[in-house]
């Protein structure tokens, strides 16, 4: 038997190293039937141009893919550092569905992938997608949400959100082409286009070159619903409106950072609702408060293309009545404020930004406009800050933020009862490291903080209350509150009290750009020293590796079951639009 | 006034060499006009910020700011940059962070030795605002103080 495994491990080795080339799209990628993407083969050295044989299905490549590739001798790196020879053809598309094998040799390199692609029905089931995307949207999130805003009696809730009633389901696996772990700019990519990516990556596969714009492209959702039907396309998010969430939905890009072209690339395809934060990166270099590195001024290239501006609360809905069709709402030069803050507390940024509206709002604005169109629409809405938050470990900051999510599923299921051919999903991108493990109780005697932590029968039940019925607790610092704790993060204190003066900023860099607890909270009585357990680089605890929970209703959503990796979600839209017929006529 | 300000700086020895004694030198300095980081927009807004009046009349003039000093982009860098409270982030670090809005460059006038982020400092400088790209590092800034030196609080 050892003999056997240690055969069978060479084969291995050896396999593995006559298959040295690379090939864009990967291995056992999908890819809708018509759909434009680029073709790319990285070769590890420099190889000859008559050297190199790709066929698919057996047949030359150009017969099947419709396209010569260009030929590139050598590929430079940082410091000009020759990567080796490359071949690449852009926006191939092939129209008919099954597998495709892709054999490629040149010299000793060689490489096999096989890529399915796939057609929708040729009729849709839904006129409309509502998607709610919970930004690091994980199960803690949900309970904790649930019974701050619900209440619970021996042991049952005293009332359920409106994310618990929708009746499909699947589990979503949200690692990335790179590493099992990920970020909100792949794992979004993953769902707007089907095809998974590498960390920071947006509608490309990452390759090997330094340039962040030159990468192998995917068809983006967007740019499907603009190339085969006439539906209106919304986005609305908390955080800046090009940050990856919201970029993903239209972007290209191998750096997520690219924040400057992202805005480029969001005019490119002209969302019809666009509504969140991020305004700096609209403003030329000029004008104080930009962070272009240009001198454009896209506030008014977006004018120029018909968009009615808002910047605040009253804007919005003047700009509902304008009847342009397009509107762009920026309300926050950076990330919006969060639910917390914005009612509430009146922290964060509020006093220099007011007058910010919610998600609820938001989305109530984005679906009256889009509902306009009579050929349908896709709406993409990113409660942005339950991650935002979730990172610094401020744990009130993002229950609150879900709640205001679940707030919003509430208005999508409203929309559906008028709209039936409506689809809602309801997912994260990716999670936390966090639970819920009981509650800090005040009343508890001493003046040790981690001793009021009630675990076991001594949590009890939290005394939040909801006498305005408004769905938020009328107070977050209640004498006996939910606990939530990390499984990961930098050092820091922990204070067992929700962050009044504004949100938790748990660590600071030192000079030698190593992380280290907040001093700012040493002080606060009870607080307790908490030893990070990642690397001192890190400034905050990171994503969590665990499934994502999708919940879905409506027209195609009994295409969500069991598990499902991320980029196959993109394959039940698609199915449900019947993005593979074109119904532009 | 904290020891490390006695201590002849380059601009104290351009004085010398001018012909003015260092006392007269020390008089305005002790007058020096302060700046807060809550003083340096008069009207902040999704569509731009602008900077106050008190910004603009004290350009070009020497001007004491207290903030904290995020790590530098590196040991030799010629600027470091001065925030409202110490940074949770670290923008040279990592391209997805962004710096808060009002930050302040400044320029040394001769090499100190960094302190720790969670250290108040008072930054004294000559005060610049507008646009400008460091031609080393292509960092945009708004708002510098050159000719800068600096002490714990």
């Amino acid at each position: 038997m050892r003999m056997f495994l240690a055969a069978l491990a060479a084969t291995t080795i050896l396999a593995g190293a006559a298959e040295a080339a690379t090939v864009y799209p990967l291995d056992r990628a999908t890819i809708l039937a018509g759909s434009p993407f680029d073709f790319k083969v990285e070769f590890k050295s420099v190889v000859k141009p008559e050297d190199v044989k790709i066929t698919v299905n057996g047949q030359d490549y150009k017969t099947v893919l419709g396209k010569e590739a260009e030929f590139v001798a050598e590929e430079k790196g940082k410091e000009d550092k020759i990567l080796g020879s490359a071949l690449i053809a852009r926006g191939l598309s092939i129209p008919a569905e099954g597998a495709y094998k892709i054999e490629v040799t040149a010299g000793s390199e060689t490489k096999t992938v096989t890529w399915d692609v796939y057609n929708t029905s040729s009729t849709p089931k839904a006129k409309n997608i509502i998607f709610i995307l919970g930004d690091g949207l994980s199960v803690a999130h949900r309970t904790g949400a649930r019974i701050m805003s619900k209440g619970m009696t021996e042991g049952k809730a005293n009332g359920r959100l409106n994310m618990d009633d929708l009746e499909h389901m699947a589990f979503v696996g949200t690692s990335s082409t790179e590493a099992i772990a990920t970020d909100s700019a792949n794992t979004m990519s993953a769902y707007m286009t089907g095809h998974k990516t590498a960390v920071n990556a947006l509608g490309v596969y990452g390759d090997r070159t330094p340039d962040s714009l030159d990468d192998p492209r995917v068809e983006t959702i967007a740019e499907a619903l603009r190339r085969q039907t006439k539906k209106s396309i919304g986005i609305v998010s908390t955080a800046e409106i090009e940050d990856a969430t919201p970029a993903a939905v239209v972007a290209h890009t191998r750096k997520r950072a690219d924040k400057e072209q992202i805005v480029g690339m969001m005019l490119d395809v002209k969302p019809d609702v666009i509504l969140g934060g991020g305004s700096a990166y609209f403003l030329s270099k000029e004008t104080p408060g930009s962070k272009r590195k240009d001198d454009k001024d896209y506030i008014k290239l977006y004018k120029d293309a018909g968009y009615t501006l808002a910047t605040d609360k009253a804007e919005l809905q003047t700009a509902t009545g304008t009847n342009t069709g397009k509107i762009l709402g920026l309300f926050h030069t950076g990330n919006m404020d969060v639910a917390l803050d914005r009612e509430f507390l009146k922290k964060g940024t509020v006093e220099k930004f007011p007058n910010q509206p919610g998600l609820v709002e938001m989305t109530k604005v984005a679906l009256g406009e889009l509902s306009k169109n009579e050929e349908g629409f896709f709406l993409m809405v990113e409660g942005a800050s339950i991650d935002k938050m979730s990172h610094p470990l401020d744990w009130d900051r993002a229950l609150v933020e879900t709640i205001e999510l679940d707030h919003v599923v509430g208005i999508a299921r409203e929309f559906a009862k008028t709209h039936p051919d409506t689809l809602i999903v309801v997912t994260g991108d990716h999670t936390h490291g966090v639970s819920i493990i009981g509650t800090v109780d005040d009343e508890k005697p001493g003046t040790e903080m981690r001793e009021k932590v009630g675990i076991y029968a001594e949590a009890g039940f939290p005394n939040y209350t909801d006498e305005n019925k408004d769905g938020y607790p009328d107070k977050i610092d209640v004498s006996r509150r939910l606990f939530l704790a990390a499984n990961n993060g930098p050092d820091h204190y922990e204070t067992f009290r929700p962050k009044m003066d504004g949100p938790f900023v748990p660590a600071i860099q030192n000079e030698k750009k190593e992380y280290v607890a907040n001093e700012a909270y040493k002080d606060v009585p009870g607080a307790v020293f908490v030893q990070g357990n990642i690397p001192k680089s890190g400034d905050s605890a990171v994503h969590a590796v665990d499934d994502v929970v999708l919940q879905s209703t409506g027209p195609g959503s009994e295409g969500f079951k069991g598990y499902m990796e991320e980029s196959d979600i993109y394959r039940v839209l698609a199915d449900a639009f019947a993005l593979g017929t074109a119904q532009t006529n | 006034m904290p020891l490390s300000r006695l201590k002849a700086t380059r601009r104290d020895a351009l004085r010398l060499l001018a012909g003015l004694p260092l006392l007269a030198a020390a008089g305005p300095a002790s007058a020096l006009s302060t700046l807060t980081f809550d003083e340096l927009y008069g009207k902040i807004s999704v569509l731009g910020l602008e900077f106050s009046e008190k910004v603009k009349t004290l350009s070009g003039q020497e001007v004491s700011i207290r903030g904290f000093m995020a790590p530098p982009l590196k040991a030799e860098a010629a600027f470091f940059v001065l925030t409202e409270i110490p940074m949770s982030i670290c923008p040279f670090c990592s391209s997805d962070a962004d710096w808060p809005d009002n930050i302040i460059v400044v320029y040394l006038d001769e090499k100190q030795t960094f302190v720790q982020p969670s250290q108040a400092i008072d930054v004294r400088g000559v005060l610049e605002y507008g646009s400008w790209t460091d031609p080393e590092t292509g960092f945009v800034s708004l708002l510098r103080l050159r000719e800068a030196d600096y002490a714990s609080v």
